[in-house]
């Protein structure tokens, strides 16, 4: 019996991996295991060689691993490409029939999937559902989970669909228990996973969606698009959203500022080089003190860099964007559920300081699906502090950018109240016209960063930790490496190590982060850029050096494999 | 509504003579004549002499930056289409710097009115070439003369099948105000380029040049013709039209997402959306 095992389908891009990938996660899940599922990707729509490589498990899992038992090759060139990630007790599954011999690799194991899908399912199209089927036999699953799988897939497209789709899984099931005589790769179970599969994009768009996200705007730009995908599906289904494609970043991020004047909640997402296109109107929505939040999906850079994989390269970047000087927050979602609730609290700490957030992801969060209880939704709130007729009243003439006490200036909606309201990129008065006068300068500078910085310093989401008190060493990471951290602390024998995961990295959480390291013998960031970029943000808001930084930065994900390798000569 | 309704009390920052002074009270003019009341009119502009405008008049305004003027109204007319969204931009701004807004905005159609002070000059920035200045015009950072062609605003707009494109010329102030007024009325993306000396840095393009050249469009011309109004929008030399050259009666944004159906998104009750459904979706 295993503990876990990883199966990771492979082929060229435009043979469904993503679809057979997340049919077999709802099997496996129906079944009664934890998924993790990462998607490899090239930045092509038909060729090349993707694959999407779930990981298995009775256990709750939060990231990959490096290698897989299970290979499935859907073209000819993936057994040669992948049999160094294959375990050496591994099975490779491979169509023969359809691509020649293939490797001479004892691991190899025909299954003649496009016969059997043109036999069963009436087209090659079917290929999937057989190895499905195969895999269900492989793994000692029931058919009946495919079967289930299948229907909530291919549901929407019709009976006849779905009936060829599980006459084919039948016989890649049928072929497994005729021809197969190896291992079967049986995992132990353990408590039941999640009923809901999700990965990070999933979760922010219904983030947004709680929210009363109403206005939404972007340019398509992996890996940020299945969150405009998303948002425009929900406005299909009648939820109250306008999702408006833009030209190009600069008008995305132009019309949300402009919905969010005119009173909508309003977002963007892209990716870093789109949010070099946002920097100019990041600016501006400081300026005008205008609530937006923006999505940076991450992928590798400088410039077009590596499209279609990961990298968290950009904290220094989103911290530092737009000319001039103005508060923002800044998020970095570890995992699905915490997308979705750093996503719907950004909509509130916008509005609220009237300002830019940003929400910091990665590919490798995006994509990545896992088995999850369920989301938050009851915990969702929705404070707007728009200014009413009532509210304004009390000052007599309305001005938007009044001096209060409390330092935010009132906010409200141009034709909801009887007044006008007035708004510059230009310095301006409390009342919105250009001005030039020092002292309202400085007045201003103060009111929109250094009063709304401090206000935001006390709002803080205080980082998660996980055995400070015991660690011999202490891990430091911000968004996507959550659960590789997690997971890797959890395994070490003796408690050796304990972490710490930002969830927010603007305003710099200093005083959590110094109580938290305060004690720690050995300090390591764990990051997906080359610069060791939170190692310096730490050093440069606290004062306080790590021993080293461990980085990687190929454009892959940082597997459980890959940190603990890291780990062995710092323990 | 009047004219002193209308009144701001924000100092004008122009050159005495300027020909925005005559936008500004055409502007005034047609928001009396289209009888809003200043909290109903949304002013947006981007950056320039003629994106200082919506101070000078009370209503609400987004004085953004330069060239972003139309994103910022698309959004604000979207968000909530109850305003009469009205956009004064020049030369550089819409048709230089945000150039790419202006095409994509025309196709998008959403239901704003762009007035363009078109002074054929950067006047700001003292003096350099706009797109729109003429060929061999010599500039400070230009001395041998402009070598780019000038763009021609509503050929482009015509060639976009802009719903309403017209000319006006700032010193027609009465005739001016009339086309705003039209475009405003007029369900999508509207274009009015108004021909506007700039006293300070076009030497060519004066009070005198215009008015020797400026003609008005009569009943003889028929602006529903695509082919007699690109020929009427290219005119340009010693007789130049003002009037409405081109319209159609193609859907606005609002028309085809069937928005004026329902209320407008800022009036939305966040709290009552339902979400409770929401997870079946990921099972």
């Amino acid at each position: 019996m295993n503990q876990e095992i990883s199966v990771r389908i492979a082929g060229e891009a435009g043979m469904g991996m993503q679809t057979v990938g997340t049919v077999f996660c709802s099997v496996l899940r129906r079944a009664g295991y934890h998924i993790f599922a990462n998607q490899d990707y090239m930045s092509r729509i038909r060729g090349g060689n993707n694959f999407f490589q779930i990981r298995v498990a009775g256990f709750n899992l939060y990231c990959p691993r490096v290698s897989c038992n299970i290979l499935v090759a859907l073209d000819g060139a993936s057994p040669g490409l992948h049999a160094g990630s294959l375990a050496p007790s591994g099975i490779m599954i491979f169509d023969h029939e359809k691509y020649g011999a293939g490797l001479s690799d004892s691991r190899l194991f025909e299954v003649p999937l496009h016969r059997l899908a043109v036999e069963n399912g009436g087209s090659e199209l079917f290929v999937n559902s057989v190895a499905c089927g195969f895999l269900a036999y492989l793994l000692d699953l029931k058919i009946g989970y495919v079967h289930e799988a299948l229907h909530a897939t291919f549901g929407t497209k019709g009976e006849e669909i779905v009936r060829k789709n599980i006459d084919a899984a039948n016989a890649g099931y049928s072929f497994g228990k005729s021809s197969y005589r190896g291992e079967i790769f049986r995992v132990e179970k353990g408590a039941m996973p999640g009923p809901y599969l999700m990965n990070g994009n999933d979760a922010i768009v219904l983030g947004a969606v709680a929210a009363g996200c109403t206005f939404y705007s972007a340019y398509p730009m992996t890996p940020s698009t299945s969150i405009m995908e998303g948002m425009a599906y929900y406005e299909k289904k009648g939820f109250p959203i306008i999702v408006e494609q833009a030209e190009d970043e600069i008008a995305a991020i132009n019309m949300v500022i402009g919905a969010s004047f005119a009173g909508a909640r309003s977002m963007a997402s892209t990716s870093g080089g789109g949010f070099a296109l946002m920097v100019e109107g990041l600016s501006l929505a400081g300026m005008t003190e205008t609530p937006v939040v923006i999505v940076d999906a991450q992928r590798p850079a400088p410039a077009t860099g590596f499209p279609t994989r990961t990298e968290q390269a950009d904290l220094n970047f989103l911290i530092h964007a737009g000319h001039g000087e103005f508060a923002r927050a800044i998020f970095a979602p570890g995992t699905a559920e915490e997308a979705f609730s750093l996503t719907w609290h950004s909509f509130n700490i916008a509005e609220e300081y009237q300002i830019p957030v940003l929400i910091m992801t990665d590919q490798f969060l995006a994509d990545s699906y896992r088995d999850i209880e369920g989301l938050d939704f009851k915990s969702v709130k929705i404070i707007r502090h728009i200014a009413s007729e009532k509210d304004i009243k009390q000052y007599g003439v309305y001005k938007r950018y009044r001096f209060t006490d409390s330092g935010i200036s009132p906010r409200a909606i141009p034709s909801r109240i009887s007044d006008v309201v007035y708004v510059d990129s230009d310095e301006h008065t409390e009342e919105g016209h250009i001005t030039e006068d020092a002292e309202v300068r400085i007045r201003m500078v103060e009111k929109r960063y250094h009063r709304k910085m401090e206000l935001l310093s006390r709002t803080l989401m205080k980082p998660k930790s996980f055995n400070l008190e015991n660690a011999e060493c202490v891990l430091i990471g911000y968004g996507s490496t959550y659960g590789v951290m997690k997971e890797v602390c959890a395994s070490v024998a003796d408690n050796k190590i304990g972490f710490i995961h930002l969830s927010q990295v603007w305003p710099f959480p200093s005083s959590d982060i110094v109580g938290m390291l305060g004690s720690a013998k050995k300090k390591i960031t764990v990051e997906g850029n080359a610069g060791a970029q939170l190692a310096g943000l730490i050093r440069r808001e606290t004062g306080i050096s790590v021993d080293t930084s461990i980085l990687k930065y190929d454009g892959r994900p940082i597997s459980f494999d890959y940190l603990m390798e890291k780990l062995k000569g710092e323990l | 509504m009047n004219i002193a309704d209308f009144k701001s009390d924000d100092p004008i920052a122009w050159c005495p003579g300027c020909g925005n002074f005559g936008i500004l009270n055409a502007v005034k003019k047609a928001l009396v004549l289209l009888d809003v009341k200043p909290n109903q009119v949304l002013l947006v502009s981007g950056i320039g002499q003629a994106a200082k405008l919506p101070h000078y008049i009370k209503c609400n305004c987004f004085n953004g930056l330069h060239g972003r003027a139309l994103p910022v109204a698309a959004g604000a007319k979207i968000a909530n289409p109850d305003l009469t969204v009205i956009v004064t931009t020049g030369d550089g701004d819409c048709y230089g710097e945000g150039g790419n807004h202006f095409i994509h905005n025309i196709r998008r159609n959403v239901d704003i009115t762009v007035i363009v002070h078109d002074n054929q000059i950067y006047g700001l920035t003292k003096g350099q070439a706009s797109p729109t200045t003429d060929a061999g015009y010599i500039t400070k950072v230009q001395p041998y003369g402009v070598v780019a062609d000038a763009l021609g605003p509503l050929e482009l707009a015509i060639a976009l099948n802009a719903g309403f494109v017209a000319r006006g010329y700032s010193r027609e102030s009465d005739y001016l105000a009339n086309l705003i007024v039209e475009a405003v009325n007029h369900k999508g993306f509207s274009l009015i380029d108004v021909l506007q000396p700039c006293v300070t840095f076009n030497k060519k393009n004066t009070y005198q040049w215009y008015s020797e050249r400026i003609y008005k469009l009569d009943n003889s011309h028929d602006p529903s013709d695509k082919k007699k109004a690109y020929e009427k929008a290219a005119e340009w030399g010693e007789r130049i039209p003002v009037g409405i050259i081109y319209r159609n009666n193609r859907p606005s944004f609002d028309q085809r997402l069937g928005l004026s159906a329902r209320k407008p998104i800022i009036d939305e009750d966040l709290s009552s959306i339902d979400i409770s459904s929401l997870m079946n979706e990921y099972v």
